[in-house]
Parts: C-alpha cells; structure tokens; sequence
C-alpha cells in the first residue's frame, strides 16, 4: 500500500484541528451521517461475509476496507461548536464536552482499519474474521459512550 | 370536642403509621433455601453473564477482565435520583462474602438485604424473582470464586420521598412482579427464550415501558415495545416484531446482533447496550437463538408516541 493513503487514512480520523467552523452546522450533520452510512455499508459487505451470508471475495474485502478509509476521511472535523442539535444526530453531547476521549477512540479505529488494509487481501474467511473483529470493535467501542439513539 | 378531634386524629396517623410499617415489612425466606440447594460455580457462569451482574456491580464501562471485579460504584443516574451499586464481590466486609444462600436469595428474588432492608427496584430483583433456585445457588458459588474487593458501599444520592426505604415496601406492593401474556404452546426452546429475556436477561426493566409516567412496575400490555431511557436522555428501542420494532429482523438476525453486536445493515450496538450485549456474546448459541426465537414470538406492540 502506498504511504500516501496510509497518511491519508491516519489523518482522517487522528485529532484534527477544528478549521471547520464557518461550515454550515447543518450541512456537518447532513455529511456525517452521510459518511456513517458508507462506512456502515461497506463494513456490512465484509461482515455479510463474516456472517456466511454472502461467499467470501477477499478483493471486495479489501476495497470495503479502503472504501471505509475513504468515507472515514475527515468524520472527526464534522463535529463543529455549534452542531450538537439538529437534523435528528444521535451525536451525544459528551463528543463536545470530552472532545480528547472521542478522538482517541477516532485513532484507534484509523490504526486499526490501516492494520487491515496494509495486511493485503486477506488469505482466507478466517483471516478475514480476526481482521474484521479487530477493526468492527471499535464501532461499539465509540457508540457506548458518544451515541445516543433518540428513536 | 377540639381534644377529641386530637385524639381522633392522633388514633387515626398511628393506625395508619402501624398499617404502613406492618404493609411495607421486607419479606423474607425461611432458611431452607440453603438447605436444599448446593451450587455449582462453573454452571453459575453462564448464570452471570445471562443476568448481566457485571453491567452495573462492576466500574462502569469495564471491560472483559475488568467485568469479574464486583465492587460496585457504578452510578446509575435517574430521575428519581442517583443510585450507586453495591459491592457484590466476596469481600467478608465490603462486599457479600459473609452472607449465607438464604441472604442472597432474600436479596435477589425478594429485595430484602440481610439486615431486613428494602432494595430499591433499580435492582432488578422484580424480574429475578421467578429464577430457579439452582440456577440462584449455581450464581452464588460462582461470585463466591471471584475476586475480594475492598470497596466500601456509597450511599444511594435521592431526594425526600425516594429516600425513604419503607417506601419501597408500598411500591412493591403495588407493583408486584406481573410476566406477560406470552404463549410459548409448550415448546421448550421458546420457554428456555422466555426466561432468558424475562428473569435472567431483565430486559423488560428498560426495553418495557412503565407505569405512572414512568416510576411504577413494567407495564405488562406493553411488553418490550420501548420507551424513554431510563438514564439521561435518548430512547430505549423497540424489540417487539412489531414495524417500530424487530419486524424485518429474522430470529438469526437477532441472535446474530445478541453475538456480535451489528444488527442486519451492520450498524453497532452503542450506548449502555454495549456492556450488555458483551455478557450475552458469552452464552452459547442455543441460548441466543432461544431469546432471539421468543422476541419473535411476542405480540408486535407499537411504540408509544411521546412528544
């Protein structure tokens, strides 16, 4: 893997400094959620396989990690002051007031998710199950403390 | 006649102080229950994790390990006020290392701590209340082999009247434990589902409505249909097989989630289902499956409307 796309994908969800102020609020919501959405559609390519649902394809695999990577590129700077309300976020209050403790879980998953890419295709569905483990964790390990579902 | 009234009046507060102390008396067992039952702890693991002990006698946000240290603390914060777990760990002084079956069982199927004191309902002791006895004996073995922890007890931070723990004599009388209409036809897989979710899992506590805005016993016509988080804001879903519930979700789908934590479109679990969902991914499949074969089997309920 190039060293450009690692950078790339590590700076995506490591702290970022917030220059994002003057975006509209409404469009940080509208982008975040759109941005969870592909990351959540591409993890559900590999977890259907995971699951035994679809066959395994270790090159879809491995573009619905890089894709993650793509979607993930800048969701940390989708948090403005200013965007804690509206447009139905189930962002909880705590990614304001523990800003430090909602990046670090940020840069775990980008470590993780760079681990899987950099690891190539993957081998076989085994590989790909203690790949897809080690990076799908982190998705619970954010929303325990930084989501609340409001339906 | 004024002093009459008094006498009246003095008469009738006694009566109606006696009438309440004698209602709202902890009821107890006798000591048989330690008699007749001998636990197995390795058994009484699955039990735990089932129960879900460790989402709140643990730290808060524990992980794996972490999970077997019971030594309360865990501030569940509510509308009537701030209750703090207690330490649960086999400490002979802080925690329960000290206490006979019969305490545990007093305590966890009635309420009733060793000192004749009511628990307050944040304790699930409503739905516990119908576990077998051995799987009670088999729990008890096994927080006996879990580690000492010398954290002393923090007393529950609640407002007059909540703090008054008589009172929660009244509120067990009226809210006494009610199970749902749910017909399992016999069928042993969906009876081994029914009280996963309904005793073991506690899951109606939060995913079941409640009475009087929210402060009575679950309201039984309204079974695991959702409603407002009982900490902090947010909602609790709805898993009936209703549409606003698990409608499109398959009973694999169910025990799917209950294993790994992602529903059908790959979505994770989050906020204090979390913890919960990591003591059920240590149960074997068949108990997923089982639990996942009963939310099927509910009758779908609506989401109530709130505004």
């Amino acid at each position: 893997m190039n060293k450009s796309l690692k950078y790339m994908i590590f700076s995506v969800f490591s702290a970022a400094i917030l220059t994002t102020t003057s975006l509209a609020n409404a469009d940080a919501i509208a982008d975040r959620k759109a941005k969870m959405k592909e990351v959540g559609k591409n993890f559900g390519i590999i977890g259907k396989m995971v699951k035994g649902e679809n066959p395994f394809d270790s090159k879809a695999a491995l573009a619905a990690y890089m894709a993650i990577g793509e979607a993930g590129t800048g969701f940390g700077e989708l948090f403005p002051e200013g965007s804690e309300t509206g447009g139905e976020t189930t962002a909880s209050p705590k990614i304001w007031s523990d800003r430090e403790g909602f990046q670090a879980k940020g840069k775990a998953f980008g470590e993780d998710l760079v681990a899987a890419i950099q690891a190539g295709e993957p081998a076989d569905l085994d590989a790909l199950k203690a790949s897809f483990g080690s990076v799908a964790k982190n998705c619970k390990a954010c929303h325990e403390g930084y989501r609340v579902k409001k339906e | 006649m004024l002093r009459w009234l008094v006498k009246l009046a003095t008469t009738v507060a006694i009566i109606g102080f006696a009438v309440f102390w004698w209602l709202t008396i902890p009821q107890t067992f006798d000591d048989t229950v330690s008699i007749t039952y001998a636990g197995d702890a390795a058994k009484g693991e699955a039990v735990f994790w089932a129960s879900g002990c460790a989402s709140c006698h643990a730290k808060k946000g524990a992980k794996d390990e972490e999970k077997l240290r019971l030594g309360g603390d865990h501030p569940l914060v509510t509308p009537v006020g701030t209750f703090y777990a207690p330490n649960i760990s086999p400490h002979p002084e802080f925690g329960i290392g000290s206490w006979s079956l019969n305490d545990f069982a007093n305590a966890v199927l009635l309420g009733t701590s060793p000192d004749g004191r009511h628990y307050y309902p944040a304790f699930p002791y409503t739905s516990y209340s119908t576990m077998t006895r051995q799987d009670l004996a088999d729990l008890f073995e096994f927080i006996k082999t879990l580690e000492p922890v010398a954290t002393p007890n923090k007393p529950h931070d609640l407002p007059f009247p909540f703090n008054i723990s008589r009172g929660t004599g009244l509120w067990k009388l009226a809210f006494p434990h009610q199970r749902p209409n749910v017909d399992t036809g016999g069928d042993a897989e969906l009876e081994r589902g029914r009280y996963l979710v309904e005793v073991l899992g506690h899951c109606g506590e939060c995913h079941t409505p409640r009475t009087n805005s929210g402060l009575g016993g679950m309201d039984t016509s309204r079974w695991l249909s959702g409603g407002p988080a009982p900490e902090g804001d947010g909602k609790i879903p709805n898993i009936t097989p209703h549409e606003d519930g698990l409608a499109s979700w398959s009973q694999s789908d169910i025990a799917y989630y209950l294993e790994s934590g992602f529903t059908p479109d790959f979505d994770s679990v989050g906020g204090s289902m979390v913890s919960v969902q990591a003591n059920m991914a240590k149960l074997p499949k068949s108990d997923l499956n089982a639990m996942a074969k009963y939310l099927k089997a509910i009758p779908p309920v609506a989401s109530q409307k709130t505004p």
